[in-house]
């Protein structure tokens, strides 16, 4: 795998690039600047060369891959505000069950500031091998560059057979990079992966806005990079003897340089409206009695309350929170409805979610012919049971 | 100041249905339409052009047909529009697509700042932007919300992540990713048309490229490849759930957490 590419015309022979590889795989050859074996793409050398004479070698050998060189899963732990993303642990149980079809030990690869070594020990527990961690104030912020430099660095070494990273905000603008960087192939955004006995990663996805699945392999080329969606994949669970370890990887400040400068990070509280919410919960006149039971609901459930018209118009809530022909069009994962009869009017603004649990007294109510779930029974005994259920699961995880 | 705004044609609906014997898109309608994230996109280049002068270009790989989009780019005030159209280019994925941009952006130099929009309605991907910054070696913003400053030789932009927003500052060249609602987009303008109308919109082909190595483009440069499309599973089960209550909200909860929404 040729990583670098040298224009001999652009260098004045400061010899910066040999002086500053962290990795000694730099010579001064016959043609100018070569890398040897030792070089992991960690893209130093490129950094530090003013003249910018160095560039990545983006193409792929003509040969075909030897799959066997290129082994094991390796997923990236993304922090969020100095904690790790929940995605991290879905991506740990998918590798995980991925790699036992396979015989695939399953890696993780770390990257941000002060404390990020601390969160790759917690990876441990879940049963990851190894959990090459890069700590250095530099990487503080989102700064794709030089997250792309360490992740390069730890995939140059251990040459995984398949990289996953969460298709989040961070991971769906990583992604692309690191792929392009060892001119590889990645799907966005998969909702579903499988295995080949050869090791080809099978990847669905959707595409068309979800209208159409595409099944994407990427046969000839390693490592294979998918972003994987957040909230589909089963989280890991922790294993009977975690015998995995944290590698420390040293990082130089070259290393961690990045060509972005973050001035500022805040915090965003965002109110979502119903149309961009996963979940929704609707209190129809049947729940008039104890809206804020069925509010409370939404909350654990991280979702929104919303309304049929009645209740908008009693008051309850605006237009902007009731469903329907006269209210908002909604498509969710999940809706549950309480306390709602199913009339046409409020139907055709919520038949599209794509699972609808109804809690209704009356079997004969018509949003049962349009729901998933049926539950005939008092609302006001279901929504405390199950808010009690969630609470309960909740404190048991802490 | 020179700004590069890559469009890509879509097509208008995406309702499409699967072949069901073959596993493949059906026939998609002729219609086509600019891809509505990348009106944001372009919107946002002709806003700094009018504060801080220089040009706007707007770039696109596909069929001879993009010509249209092109012509309402001009009619939305680009200063110039560029195609990149050759057989050589079909089929294309995230890397041989984003390497043939990067070729075409070379091509067309001296670029200061490389607009994307956040998405295409038909790929789905959101991951052109960051690969052409990979190939070009620059830093790239990705869900830019607004772009706050733009200085001598830098931009300052605000990104909207998950659960923060970053104000970040990048050197020229750089490239941005744009989120929608970063501005409202003009619509094509009577008067524009009328003086863009001999405007000639620039092709080129593979020969034209720096790079002419046929192993980075089209299929051949593509390493990822689809095995086959299919309907999305729909959800038409229905389940009464019986029981007394508690051994309904159990069976809820077992729902919900099968779901993932627990
Ligand atoms: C032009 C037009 C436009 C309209 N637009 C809209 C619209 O946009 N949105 C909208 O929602 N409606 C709209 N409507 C009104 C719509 O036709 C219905 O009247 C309305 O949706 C009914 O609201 P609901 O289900 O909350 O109330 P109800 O129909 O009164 O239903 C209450 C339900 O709660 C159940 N229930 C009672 N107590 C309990 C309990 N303890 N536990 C469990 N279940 C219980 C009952 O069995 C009943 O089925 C429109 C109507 C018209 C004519
Ligand atoms: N064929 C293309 N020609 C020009 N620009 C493109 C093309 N494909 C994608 N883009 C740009 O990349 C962005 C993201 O596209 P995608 O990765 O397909 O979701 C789009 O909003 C466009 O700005």
């Amino acid at each position: 795998m040729a990583t670098l590419r040298f224009d001999a015309q652009k260098c004045n022979l400061c010899g910066l690039c040999l002086e500053k590889c962290p990795f000694n795989a730099l010579e001064m050859g016959e043609k100018g600047i070569i890398e040897n074996e030792k070089c992991r793409m960690c893209g130093v050398c490129i950094k530090v060369c003013a003249q910018k004479a160095l560039s990545f070698e983006q193409k792929a050998s003509k040969a075909e891959v030897d799959k066997n060189k290129w082994k094991g899963i390796l997923i990236y732990a993304e922090q969020e505000e100095g904690e790790i993303h929940p995605v991290v642990y879905e991506l740990i149980g998918e590798a995980r069950r991925l790699g036992e079809k396979v015989g695939y030990d399953v890696y993780a690869v770390i990257v941000g500031g002060k404390g990020t070594n601390k969160n790759a020990k917690k990876l441990i527990p879940y049963g990851v091998k190894k959990v090459f961690s890069y700590e250095h104030t530099g990487f503080d912020g989102f700064k794709t560059d030089c997250y792309t430099d360490a992740i390069s660095d730890c995939i140059a070494s251990l040459k995984p057979s398949v990289v996953l990273i969460g298709a989040t905000a961070l991971g769906r603008s990583l992604a692309p990079r690191l792929s392009v960087r060892f001119h590889t192939g990645l799907t966005a955004d998969c909702t579903k992966l499988d295995i080949k006995p050869n090791t080809d990663l099978v990847q669905v996805r959707p595409a068309f806005g979800g209208n159409i699945m595409a099944q994407i392999l990427i046969s000839r080329s390693r490592p294979q990079f998918s972003t994987v969606r957040y909230k589909v994949m089963d989280k890991a669970k922790k294993v009977e003897n975690p015998d995995g370890e944290v590698v420390i990887v040293p990082v130089t400040d070259d290393m961690a340089h990045s060509a972005v400068k973050v001035l500022n990070i805040e915090h965003i509280n965002r109110t979502k409206s119903i149309e961009e919410e996963d979940v929704l919960v609707v209190a129809g006149r049947g729940a008039k009695n104890d809206v804020e039971m069925v509010r409370e609901l939404a909350t654990e459930l991280g979702g929104q309350l919303a309304f049929t018209r009645p209740m908008a118009e009693s008051g309850f809530g605006d237009n902007a929170h009731q469903i329907g022909l006269s209210g908002r069009t909604v498509k969710p994962k999940l809706i549950i409805t309480c306390g709602v009869s199913g009339a046409i009017q409020f139907t055709a603004g919520m038949n599209a979610a794509e699972c609808i649990i109804a809690i209704n007294t009356d079997p004969e109510a018509l949003i049962f012919n349009i729901a998933n779930y049926c539950i005939v029974d008092d609302l006001y005994k279901v929504v405390p049971n199950l808010i009690k259920k969630i609470k309960d699961a909740k404190n048991m995880e802490d | 100041m020179k700004i590069i705004v890559c469009m890509k044609q879509v097509p208008a609906s995406s309702k499409v249905e699967i072949d069901e014997e073959t596993g493949t898109l059906k026939r998609l309608g002729s219609d086509t339409k600019a891809n509505p994230y990348d009106l944001y996109a372009l919107e946002a280049a002709l806003k700094i052009r009018e504060k801080h002068g220089g040009t706007v270009t707007a770039l696109t790989m596909g069929p001879k047909q993009a010509e249209e989009m092109m012509k309402d780019a001009y009619m939305c005030g680009a200063d110039d529009a560029v195609v990149l159209s050759d057989l050589k280019f079909a089929g294309s994925d995230v890397l041989a697509t984003s390497y043939t941009l990067s070729q075409g952006i070379l091509l067309i130099g001296e670029a200061d700042v490389i607009i994307c929009g956040r998405q295409t309605t038909d790929g789905d991907t959101a991951q052109i932007g960051p690969a052409i910054a990979e190939h070009l070696n620059m830093p790239h913003a990705a869900w830019v919300s607004e772009i706050l400053e733009i200085k001598e030789k830098s931009i300052v932009v605000k990104q909207d992540l998950a659960s923060v927003s970053q104000i970040s500052e990048m050197p020229f060249p750089c490239l941005i990713t744009v989120d929608k609602d970063i501005n409202v987009p003009r619509l094509p303008s009577y008067i524009l048309k009328k003086e863009t109308a001999d405007k000639t919109v620039r092709f080129y082909a593979f020969d034209d490229l720096p790079d002419n190595d046929l192993s980075r483009y089209g299929l051949v440069g593509s390493p990822t490849n689809v095995e086959k499309m299919f309907a999305p599973p729909v959800n038409e089960k229905k389940i009464f759930l019986e029981g007394s209550d508690k051994e309904k909200t159990e069976k809820i909860f077992e729902i919900l957490s099968a779901g993932k929404f627990i």
